[in-house]
């Protein structure tokens, strides 16, 4: 039975072999379940572990790289921040709002489990056009999760980002990003010390997110094998909360040696990786384990996902006292195993052993794919057809459209159902170009951002993925902050077809590429294969979390323009890049043509000019989707001040309207530091130009002229409107 | 001025609560001495004011705060409060107020039936009770809700008694949940108890957007100030 | 001996029920004409050991009273078997 099982669980025959081979006979029930597991795409990388080893993971400020729950960054000395991005895309089209909920839950442990309180979280949202029914279900169910999970574990969701595209109607996008702060001391997932208890403590175990596996129980249990469904991941964020606190507790008490949270792979997966880690082993009481459900089989107590669990290792004379501290935070703690010098997981069913298995066979030794890879014939196809960028009939209406078209539109109606101040750290907040988070009762502040563009990646992913590290870095040097990680969050289709491989290897290669030149790290991520409904993939979507340091939160630059008669100066240089713009795509119709090229030197010499213009600066923010146009509507709407701009002479009206060139910011400043901001932005060799004023109830052009109000009408209610027909 | 004694607050924390830190770095900036209170304590530290803290006490479940009444501290926040001692409750902490019967009506769904994170603007209908006296009568001031049930009911003849009263101490000005009368914030018969759902804690510095919270956190201390400078007890 | 309660707490007449309102105002939109007056409330089921049904039922009502209900929104009803 064993040798077709293994197929249904996601195993190729060669896995099996190679588990064969390790372990010297054939696998148990239980053995093999967990292998499915460890060795799943999801937690061995093994497609794109080949690829990702290319990437820049270290620097000065970074603590701990990729490998661990998350990554730990320096801010100041003594001070260090974790940050890390997470996808949840399949469990959330399933079961929009548990999917979404329990996606903040995951990375939310992440965090923990390195010792870091959760202080913020970002989501990057993708879904299919608002005006379809279905999706307009799927995005107040993900909103509403949101929402109802972040709210009450009292983190707050200060920004991210919300995309309308027609390929993720059947496979929505849902990364979260969580930024941590370091308050005790900084934890690892090690299973140290022979003797040492093994505790699990948090929510009971049942037969949630069983997932592939439940075949074991199918081929053995036909009858009532309905019983046997695997169910939805419930979250409980009640239990989350009383898990922070309480492992924060016990970190601050000195009680635990290591931790871990339970994910992906359940009670496998820290059991194996810590020991590995550790180059111990442990032995586990299957009995021991609190089950909420009656008749679990052993399998699927060890790879059950039931959220909110963490695993604690501890040495055998703090058992009570840790036991203590969960019982006062009304968490069910439980010795369930020791660990051993043995090198192996066991795990003991009423006395037998049901599992014995190398750990780092499970952990380490997973497979790792040379996935072959080739350039699609379609791309040459799609750049080469028509980009769209025609002038429009009439600029003033085509700019109105933009600005209320749902991808550029204000998000307002999400995070306004978000808590986005809880920790009195929020200086900069939803719909800002970066959050700023001031540390809790410290003056250094953190800038982050997510940023991804899925159609420039369709267009080219190599430049798609350049311009998206560009971007996230932009927006946070735009608050003042120096940009100095970046975690990532790798969204593709069917990693066995060579033309999605392509995709992905031409991402990474971009990725690493962009990074090494901004000195932005990546310390840790998330790949996220196999998006693909009905053989149709999304475009190839890797959003970049990046993170920045400002050292006086109060000197964060705003975005918003803050009063009239101030200088706006455009950093940077138009050119005619339309192809896979937001003009090209809502006006004219068309994705096709290549995206913009980044001269990743320009940017950098922007990000500089950024970061040291901060003291002199009233407002920054940089022409994204939509262009120019947008950003000072942008700009002029959040601050309720108008302006008068002068475009660009030497290109068509459009084209300086809506151009997304990278490299480009805007920003203002009182007439008397015109001089300075100039002379700063020279010695950076980024072109500086004054091109226009504040002022004034409406934004003026060249070409046309908008109220304020108007602007304001269109931005604040573009997706409102067209989400209004069946949501309340 | 100095030898005046410090205000003391205390801050109850029920499992589930969340904005306990943020009350007590605010209430200690404007200088007043803090100490956290573990909800299954019996008895209350000698504190001058209690305050529940937002967030979702026992997780809301059933109701948001039916379930934290029943914790073993309320026995003791009853007794402080009938003895005249001053209680705040903020957002998920006037909720608690009112399942315990210390404030009257009940708080529902907003009737948007979203949960809403937003800036609001309240004006000071009573600034005579211990609460508001640093504001001027009329005074608006800007401070965030962060709530789902902030919708607050009460029948007629107690909202006549209590708009008589003057104890509908804030009103929105632009209702944002349905809540009758517009309350923001309702202080019980005595005037030693107010609940209020905005965050007066989120808005006492002018980086995150206002100071005017500190105009009812304040207010307290002045009010426990002078309590103290009168009758010397602490 | 064991009983089995079922309660039903609803918003009490003339409270409004934005929940139900939203509910009933969707309706239309599926197909569903006459269809109105829509409620939400809540169903909660538990187990007691008490002398007889009354005794199940006066301590269910007390707990109803105490906890389970909000008296000055909601009113419940309770059914034992």
């Amino acid at each position: 039975m064993i040798s077709t099982l293994h197929r249904e669980l996601g195993l190729t025959d060669g896995e099996l072999e190679q588990i064969v081979d390790r372990l010297g006979r054939e696998p148990t029930h239980t053995e093999l379940a967990m292998f499915s597991v460890m060795w799943s795409e999801h937690c061995s990388y093994k497609s794109s572990r080949n690829h990702l080893k290319n990437l820049p993971t270290e620097g000065d400020r970074i603590l701990v790289g990729p490998g661990e729950g998350a990554g730990i960054i320096e801010v100041v000395p003594g001070v260090a921040v974790a940050w890390k991005i997470e996808s949840h895309n399949h469990p959330s089209f399933v079961e929009p709002f548990n999917g979404a909920a329990t996606g903040i839950g995951g990375i939310v442990r992440d965090i923990l489990s390195m010792g870091a309180r959760p202080i913020a979280l970002l989501d990057s949202l993708r879904f299919g056009s608002p005006d379809d029914p279905k999706t307009r279900l799927l995005i107040d169910g993900v909103v509403h999760g949101i929402s109802s999970y972040g709210n009450s574990i009292g983190v707050p969701t200060v920004g991210g980002e919300m995309v309308f595209e027609d390929c993720y109607a059947e496979n929505p996008l849902v990364n979260v990003a969580c930024l941590g702060v370091i308050e005790h001391k900084q934890m690892n997932g090690r299973g140290e010390g022979d003797g040492n208890a093994a505790i699990l403590f948090g929510s009971s175990t049942g037969r949630d997110g069983i997932g592939g596996a439940s075949v074991l129980a199918s081929a053995e249990f036909d009858e009532d094998s309905l019983d046997k469904r695997p169910s939805v991941q419930v979250g409980d964020p009640f239990t989350e909360k009383l898990l922070i606190e309480a492992s924060l507790e016990l970190i601050r008490s000195d009680l635990v040696v290591g931790f871990q949270d339970l994910g992906a792979g359940g009670i496998s997966c820290p059991t194996c990786e810590m020991t590995s880690k550790a180059g111990t082993g442990i032995d586990v009481e299957l009995e021991s384990i609190h089950l909420r459900e009656p008749g679990m089989e052993p399998f699927e107590v060890m790879i059950s996902e039931s959220q909110e669990r963490m695993l604690a290792v501890v040495e055998p004379s703090r058992v009570d006292e840790v036991i203590a501290v969960c019982s006062k935070w009304g968490l069910e703690a439980r010795v369930i195993g020791r660990i051993t010098d043995s090198g192996n997981v066991r795990v003991l069913s009423d006395g037998e052993v049901i599992v014995d298995v190398p750990a780092a066979a499970l952990a380490e030794e997973g497979p790792v794919y040379d996935r072959p890879y080739e350039r699609p014939s379609w791309i040459d196809e799609v750049q080469a057809s028509a980009p769209g960028v025609e002038a429009p009939g009439d600029l003033k209406t085509a700019f109105l459209e933009l600005l209320g078209s749902p991808r550029i539109a204000s998000k307002r109606w999400a995070w306004s159902q978000y808590d986005h101040m809880i920790f009195l750290g929020t200086i900069e907040g939803p719909g800002s170009d970066a959050a700023v988070i001031r540390l809790p009762g410290r003056d250094e502040a953190v800038a982050i951002t997510t940023d991804g563009n899925g159609r420039y990646c369709y267009l080219d992913p190599y430049e798609g993925a350049r311009l998206a590290v560009a971007e996230a870095a932009r927006n946070v040097a735009c608050t003042g902050a120096r940009p100095v990680a970046v975690t990532n969050c790798l969204n593709f289709g069917n990693p066995e077809k060579p033309g999605v491989m392509w995709q992905f290897a031409e991402a990474v290669r971009g990725i690493g590429d962009a990074c090494a030149v901004l000195g932005t790290p990546v310390t840790g991520g998330n790949v996220s294969f196999y998006n693909e409904t009905n053989g149709r993939a999304i475009y190839p979507t890797p959003v970049i979390g990046t993170l920045g340091i400002l050292d006086d939160a109060s000197a964060a630059v705003p975005m918003s323009f803050t009063s009239d008669g101030d200088d706006v100066i455009l950093l940077g240089t138009t050119g005619v890049d339309l192809g896979g713009s937001e003009f090209a795509t809502v006006i004219n119709d068309s994705v096709g043509g290549s995206p913009p090229t980044l001269d990743i030197d320009a940017e950098r010499a922007l990000i500089e000019t950024l970061v040291e213009l901060a003291p002199l600066v009233t407002s920054a923010h940089d022409p994204s989707d939509g262009g120019l146009a947008v950003s000072i509507a942008e700009s002029a709407v959040a601050g309720g001040v108008g302006v008068r701009i002068d475009e660009d002479a030497d290109l068509e009206p459009h084209v300086a309207l809506f151009s997304e060139t990278p490299s480009r910011a805007v920003v203002t400043c009182t007439p008397a530091s015109t001089e300075a901001v100039v002379q700063v932005a020279r010695k950076h060799g980024t072109p500086a130009r004054r091109i226009g004023s504040t002022g004034g109830d409406k934004l003026i052009f060249a070409t046309f002229e908008v109220a304020l109000c108007d602007a304001r009408e269109r931005y604040e209610t573009g997706l409102t409107k067209r989400l209004s027909a069946t949501m309340a | 001025m100095t030898s005046l004694a410090t205000p003391r607050v205390g801050v109850v924390l029920f499992p589930g609560s969340n904005c306990e830190q943020d009350c007590v770095r605010s209430f200690r900036a404007l200088g007043a001495e803090t100490e956290m209170i573990w909800h299954g304590e019996k008895s209350l530290p000698d504190v001058d004011l209690v305050v529940l803290p937002g967030g979702f006490a026992h997780g809301d479940y059933l109701r948001t705060g039916a379930l934290a009444r029943f914790s073993p501290i309320m026995t003791a926040v009853e007794e402080h409060a009938a003895g005249g001692g001053l209680v705040l409750g903020i957002c998920n902490g006037f909720q608690i107020l009112c399942e315990a019967g210390l404030l009257p009506g009940a708080l529902r769904k907003n009737v948007g039936l979203k949960f809403i994170c937003a800036w609001a603007e309240l004006r000071v209908e009573n600034a005579d009770t211990a609460f508001t006296r640093r504001a001027q009568p009329g005074q608006v001031l800007k401070v965030p809700i962060n709530h789902f049930e902030g919708n607050w009911y009460v029948d007629d003849e107690t909202r006549e008694r209590m708009v008589a009263n003057g104890q509908i101490v804030l009103r929105y000005t632009a209702n944002p949940n349905g809540s009758l009368e517009d309350a923001a914030g309702i202080t019980n018969d005595g005037g030693n108890v107010l609940g209020m759902m905005p965050h007066p804690e989120r808005a006492c510095e002018a980086l995150l957007g206002s100071e005017d919270g500190a105009v009812i956190l304040g207010s307290v201390l002045d009010t426990l100030g002078l309590s103290s400078a009168t009758s010397g007890v602490r | 001996m064991r009983f089995t309660a079922e309660v039903k707490v609803m918003l009490k007449d003339g409270i409004s029920d934005p929940q139900g309102q939203t509910i009933e105002r969707a309706l239309p939109a599926l197909g569903y004409t006459g269809v109105g007056e829509v409620r939400v409330g809540k169903r909660i089921e538990l187990k007691l050991d008490a002398e007889d049904a009354d005794d199940a039922r006066a301590k269910v009502e007390d707990l109803c009273d105490r906890l389970l209900a909000n008296t000055v929104i909601e009113s419940f009803e309770v059914e034992i078997s």
